[in-house]
């Protein structure tokens, strides 16, 4: 079969999650890769890609989501691939109904497990905010499939690629939505939805500056600082960094969850996470149901300790 | 401003799931249904609409017959009419059937904008707005945070990984909403009683589900019991190590 592969990337580096899409297409069939702008391609032939689609950016700046998706359906059209893939980013979501409109064919979102059997496409994804998951059969090829983000992983599987350019061809209509300003985030940490380790507080971390053993306590790790809805309400955090049915799923392999009662809808935000553990003063919060590790204690006095603590395992 | 809120009926965010007897969907006795809540978060941006700008807002529901609860509640809140699009089994149907119908409905009102929420609690797509406005051919953003209407633009802020993004929409455009700084309002004695002498219209309708067959549902598997490591600061150089050793995450 041929696939094609949508990458996304931040000032040419290529996003895990679109690695981890390579990495899911290339068990069924080829791989070409489409990527707008200048990118570390040599990455992308590491991971399996045999051919780079690649699309000037400067005639999709700013960005419009009608004219990616003009560019790609045009893709398509060229190249008829059986699979299109995309992650289930913010990017990948607005595109690829899009592309699934104009192309007329069906759609599978934020798929955490996938199969082809006999030209049957299997997939299996969360829905009821995790609190259930289903097997949905496609018996329709070409299709479109999102894959959310840490639940393949990346495999290097280093081939020789063909590089082409693509012209970007697009009507007026298409950039009727075009981007006329980004306001970047002041955090340099890594997306709360591509983290390997999320560090999150709750109502129990008692205001804006008890957020601070929680970002000294990512930073010893990488990780990403993540709230619960009760410190986004209370305004001690932004919407930007919550986590649960309102706000962002994350799935991590870790998953530090301190000050939090663990709501179900907070839940419904990060079970999908490996390991979770739990820090909170009350021994009956609901998230102790749910973690795999617990202290009960004071996040004030743990959050410190458990920060030299790991800087010593790390070094 | 003519605007259209497309919502859903979906069981409450705090709802424990439990497979019905297919096997492939839930089983809903003794749960709470509501309105999704990004279509709550919907209908209030497009009554902060209504009030600077004035206008009138329509709720457009697809949904099985119990869904008028939602609707109701949706004129209440201060919407001004409704259609409702009588369809069993929508929950897990296909998001381009659904959106299918829902254009072939939108359609046949003038709408400046249409507002959807950003994805369903239940199927949880994040389809549907996007495929409407491509088959209504109409400009879209995604998970839109902030809203700012004028007679003939909006401007809106959209929620990325790495910020937000600004944009600047002329109308008739469609916006699918992300949670706001608006909480959604409650409806009140008066919004309730009113409600019922608004306008519901109904159609009995039904969709195709197209290829897609659900195969199976299922539950998350059970959890091994959390092991409390500690009950203080001393026990963090444990846990420090369980992770380490036991877990392998750092």
């Amino acid at each position: 079969m041929k696939n094609l592969v949508f990458i996304e990337h931040a000032d040419g580096k290529v996003k895990k999650a679109s690695l981890e899409i390579i990495s899911v297409a290339l068990e069924y069939g080829d791989v070409s890769a489409i990527v707008v702008g200048d990118v570390d391609s040599a990455t992308l032939s590491q991971f399996g890609a045999s051919k780079i689609i690649n699309v000037a950016q400067d005639a999709l700046e700013p960005y419009s989501s009608g004219a990616y998706a003009k560019v790609i359906v045009d893709c398509v059209n060229q190249e008829s691939p059986d699979l299109i893939f995309f992650s289930a980013s913010r990017m990948g979501m607005e595109i690829a109904p899009l592309v699934a409109a104009n192309l007329k064919i069906s759609m599978a979102s934020d798929c955490i497990g996938f199969s082809v059997d006999n030209g049957t496409v299997k997939i299996d994804r969360p829905v009821y905010s995790g609190k259930s998951f289903v097997s949905v059969a496609y018996n329709q090829m070409p299709m479109i499939v999102t894959i959310r983000p840490n639940s393949f992983e990346a495999k290097e599987n280093p081939v020789s690629a063909e590089s082409v350019n693509f012209a970007a061809n697009f009507e007026q209509n298409d950039i009727a939505s075009r981007v006329k300003e980004v306001i970047a985030s002041v955090s340099e940490r890594v997306d709360l939805t591509e983290a390997n380790i999320v560090v999150s507080g709750g109502r129990g971390v008692g205001g804006p500056e008890g957020f601070a053993p929680i970002e000294l306590l990512a930073d010893e790790m990488s990780a990403a600082v993540g709230a619960s809805r009760a410190a986004v309400d209370a305004g001690w955090r932004d919407h930007t960094d919550q986590v649960g049915q309102t706000g962002k799923t994350v799935t991590p392999q870790l998953y530090i969850a301190c000050g939090i009662s663990g709501a179900i809808q907070h839940l419904a935000g990060m079970s999908g996470t490996k390991t979770i553990v739990a820090i909170n003063k009350d021994p009956d919060a609901p998230i102790f149901k749910i973690a795999d590790y617990g202290i009960v204690g004071d996040l004030f006095e743990v959050l410190p300790i458990l920060a030299e603590e790991i800087k010593k395992i790390r070094s | 401003m003519k605007i259209i809120v497309c919502v859903k009926h979906v069981p409450a965010t705090d709802a424990r799931i439990k497979l019905g007897a297919d096997g492939k969907s839930i089983d809903e006795t003794g749960i709470n249904f509501i309105i999704n809540p990004y279509d709550e978060f919907a209908i209030e941006e497009a009554l902060l609409i209504k009030e600077k700008l004035g206008g009138e807002i329509m709720i457009v529901t697809l949904g099985e017959s119990s869904a008028i609860e939602s609707i109701r509640k949706g004129l209440a809140m201060g919407a001004d009419k409704a259609v409702h699009l009588v369809c069993e089994n929508v929950a897990l149907a296909d998001p381009w059937a659904v959106a299918n119908r829902l254009a072939e409905e939108i359609r046949e009102h003038d709408s400046d904008l249409i507002l959807c929420g950003k994805n369903s609690a239940d199927a949880q797509n994040q389809q549907v707005g996007s495929l409407v406005a491509a088959m209504l051919e109409k400009p879209v953003v995604t998970s839109v945070v902030e809203i700012e209407a004028e007679e003939n633009t909006v401007t809106v802020w959209r929620e990325i990984e790495s910020g937000k993004e600004v944009y600047e929409l002329s109308l008739p455009a469609l916006l699918t909403v992300n949670k706001t700084e608006h909480e959604p309002r409650y409806a009140s004695l008066r919004g309730i009683m009113m409600a019922k002498k608004k306008p519901v219209e109904t159609k009995d309708v039904s969709i195709e589900n197209g290829a897609i067959v659900v195969e199976e549902m299922s539950l998350p598997k059970a959890k091994e019991p959390c092991k409390i490591v500690g009950t203080d600061a001393d026990s963090s150089g444990d846990l420090a190590n369980l992770l380490h050793n036991e877990a392998k995450v750092i």
